[in-house]
């Protein structure tokens, strides 16, 4: 799993309302949730970003609500995989169900500025700044997750158990 | 070895006794559960995997609470995916109209939900019912789509911090305050992957709604679960929600905790936490001038009978003042018809305030409440982020409902005692 773009960096605590406000939670669109990506941030947020871009974040993203919107309108605002210091727990799991890609990298996050060309590998865990010539290992992805992201995310392997289930009757 | 509450629970659901912290665990599931919000993503994920039947249409909770009175034609369209699946599905427990009420508050007066049980909720204040002695948290709508499919999901066990309370609970603290002093204690991410594990003298005399107020708040310091052994109150508790078979729940003397944290209550003043986040806790003499516009009392935190009865005392023959919005919510029909009964809602009206119908509404910034540029509120509700409750530009407190009610009459916020 590799990826290379442009980091958008922000802060630390950044909750699900920051990442979606609920005023939006009236569709499971994956385009229009990404439209409104972080306006709760910051209105106009998401027209900084190309598609394929990194998002880099402070301690204890996606805080708050389970809404799984908020991973969604992530990727749909073109962003595959966020490198935060730390993520809140429901949001790190909804994040691998939907197939956006986490990998926590701690203080080093610091050193990661806006604008700054990344390269991240989260089989290896590894993210290189081109910008800055600088390399940060984090734990790679847990296999686990890895697997569930190798099958598009949860749904496909909820089928493939009830498959598995039929079979077996 | 000896088992924390979070490991004994899990060890329950999934007959493994050798249950401990850092351990995967596959478990059956008591009741999944989601609202007009994540539902319709969990039944669009639902039918994306194949499925057609749910696991068990009497174990599968659905609750249309959050835009509810329906705010405008999206979230009925919502609502709509929501009623025609629970009716395709043959969902049992469907709440929609006047027999629903905000989730959390209306599952355990149900008796949907008690101890022992393993609950699982696409809404993070699923945790609420820990309060109960349930294992209960919150997910994404896609894993309670895999729940719903299965009746059953994966959890980390996770390792648990310890908070002992005791001390003489002064008469104007109240359980929200016991959550709010943790939360500024340890920080918004204090509890990341971890269940909080609450206990000592004061917690056993506290009654089960103010625990559930506590559990409630778990999620606002990271926590995975809010966690109450299940003791003779629990026990009447779901008695009188009509709950057989009850058993005590408690955590092993010697179980090994992460960290144990201990507080004496004699003395403590109301806290408030200011905006914009949860661990901005301050007592409310600190914060004691700011004048707010709006004042909220209701939500899955604070919005049961006994939230209530504690507004009422302190509106009783006032007013509210001049210029400030106060909003009163009861979480749950039975609620609205108790305060009804106990002459609750005519102090309301008396002081002054909007009684609105359950619902969510305002705490998300959904409907019924939302706050203008440059505006303040006091709400009994959970989340102070920015803009949680409106414009990017006004500012929530958050506190029990002694202080809101006191805010309300005052019009800054106000110490319940100095009115």
């Amino acid at each position: 799993m590799k990826y290379s773009g442009t980091a958008h960096v922000v802060g630390a605590n950044i909750d699900t309302d920051a990442i979606i406000p609920a005023r939006f939670l009236v569709t499971t669109d994956h385009e229009e949730l990404g439209r409104n990506c972080f306006e709760g941030l910051e209105p106009g947020w998401v027209k900084r970003v190309h598609k394929g871009d990194i998002l880099v974040a402070g301690a204890n993203f996606g805080c708050g609500s389970s809404r799984e919107h908020a991973p969604i309108a992530i990727l749909g605002a073109g962003i595959p995989v966020v490198v935060a210091h730390s993520f809140a727990r429901i949001f790190y799991r909804n994040a691998f169900n939907m197939g956006l890609t986490l990998l926590e990298a701690g203080d080093a996050v610091q050193g990661i500025h806006d604008g700054d060309r990344l390269e991240v590998d989260a089989t290896l865990g590894v993210i290189r700044n081109l910008t800055q010539q600088t390399e940060i290992i984090c734990v790679p992805v847990p296999k686990f997750m890895q697997d569930i992201l190798g099958k598009g995310g949860l749904v496909e392997y909820v089928r493939e158990r009830m498959a598995k289930d039929q079979r077996a009757r | 070895m000896p088992q924390t509450l979070a490991e004994k629970l899990l060890a329950r659901s999934n007959d493994q006794g050798d249950v401990h912290a850092g351990r995967i665990v596959q478990c059956p599931v008591s009741l999944v559960l989601a609202n007009d919000i994540t539902a319709p993503f969990a039944i669009k994920s639902f039918e994306a995997m194949g499925a057609i039947k749910v696991f068990d249409p009497e174990k599968v909770v659905l609750v249309c609470d959050h835009f509810t009175p329906n705010k405008d034609i999206d979230s009925a369209q919502q609502v709509k995916v929501v009623r025609d699946f629970a009716k395709r599905a043959g969902i049992v427990h469907f709440y929609d109209g006047g027999e629903s009420g905000v989730e959390h508050a209306l599952l355990p007066e149900l008796g949907l939900v008690g101890p022992g049980d393993v609950v699982v909720g696409a809404d993070s204040h699923t945790c609420t019912y820990g309060g109960l002695g349930a294992f209960a948290t919150g997910m994404g709508s896609t894993d309670v789509a895999g729940a719903m499919v299965l009746g059953e999901t994966w959890f980390k066990v996770p390792a648990t911090i310890r908070v002992e309370f005791s001390g003489i609970m002064p008469a104007y603290l109240e359980a929200k305050d016991l959550i709010l002093l943790v939360i500024g204690k340890i920080g918004v991410a204090g509890a990341t992957y971890k269940a909080l594990e609450f206990g000592g003298t004061v917690i056993e005399a506290m009654e089960v709604e103010g625990r559930m107020t506590m559990a409630n708040m778990a999620i606002e310091a990271g926590g995975k679960a809010g966690l109450f052994a299940a003791d003779a109150k629990t026990l009447a508790y779901a008695r009188a929600a009509g709950r057989t078979d009850n058993q005590e729940i408690t955590p092993d003397p010697g179980a090994v905790y992460e960290r144990e944290l201990r507080f004496d209550v004699s003395g403590l003043s109301p806290l408030v936490a200011c905006p914009h986040l949860p661990e901005n806790v301050k007592p409310v003499e600190a914060v004691q001038n700011e004048v707010v516009d709006q004042v909220v009392i209701g939500s899955c935190t604070n919005g049961r009978i006994s939230d209530l009865r504690r507004a009422a005392e302190v509106l009783k023959g006032r007013k509210a003042a001049k210029g400030l919005r106060l909003i009163i919510l009861p979480a749950t029909p039975r609620v609205y018809k108790q305060a009804l009964r106990e002459g609750l809602l005519e102090i309301f009206m008396d002081a002054g305030a909007v009684i609105g119908p359950p619902t969510c509404g305002p705490c998300l910034g959904g409907h019924m409440g939302i706050l203008a540029s440059g505006e303040k509120v006091l709400a009994t509700t959970n989340r102070n982020f920015k803009g949680r409750m409106g414009s990017l530009d006004s500012e929530v407190y958050l506190a029990g409902a002694g202080v809101a009610a006191a805010t309300a009459v005052a019009g800054h916020i106000c110490h319940p005692g100095k009115i």
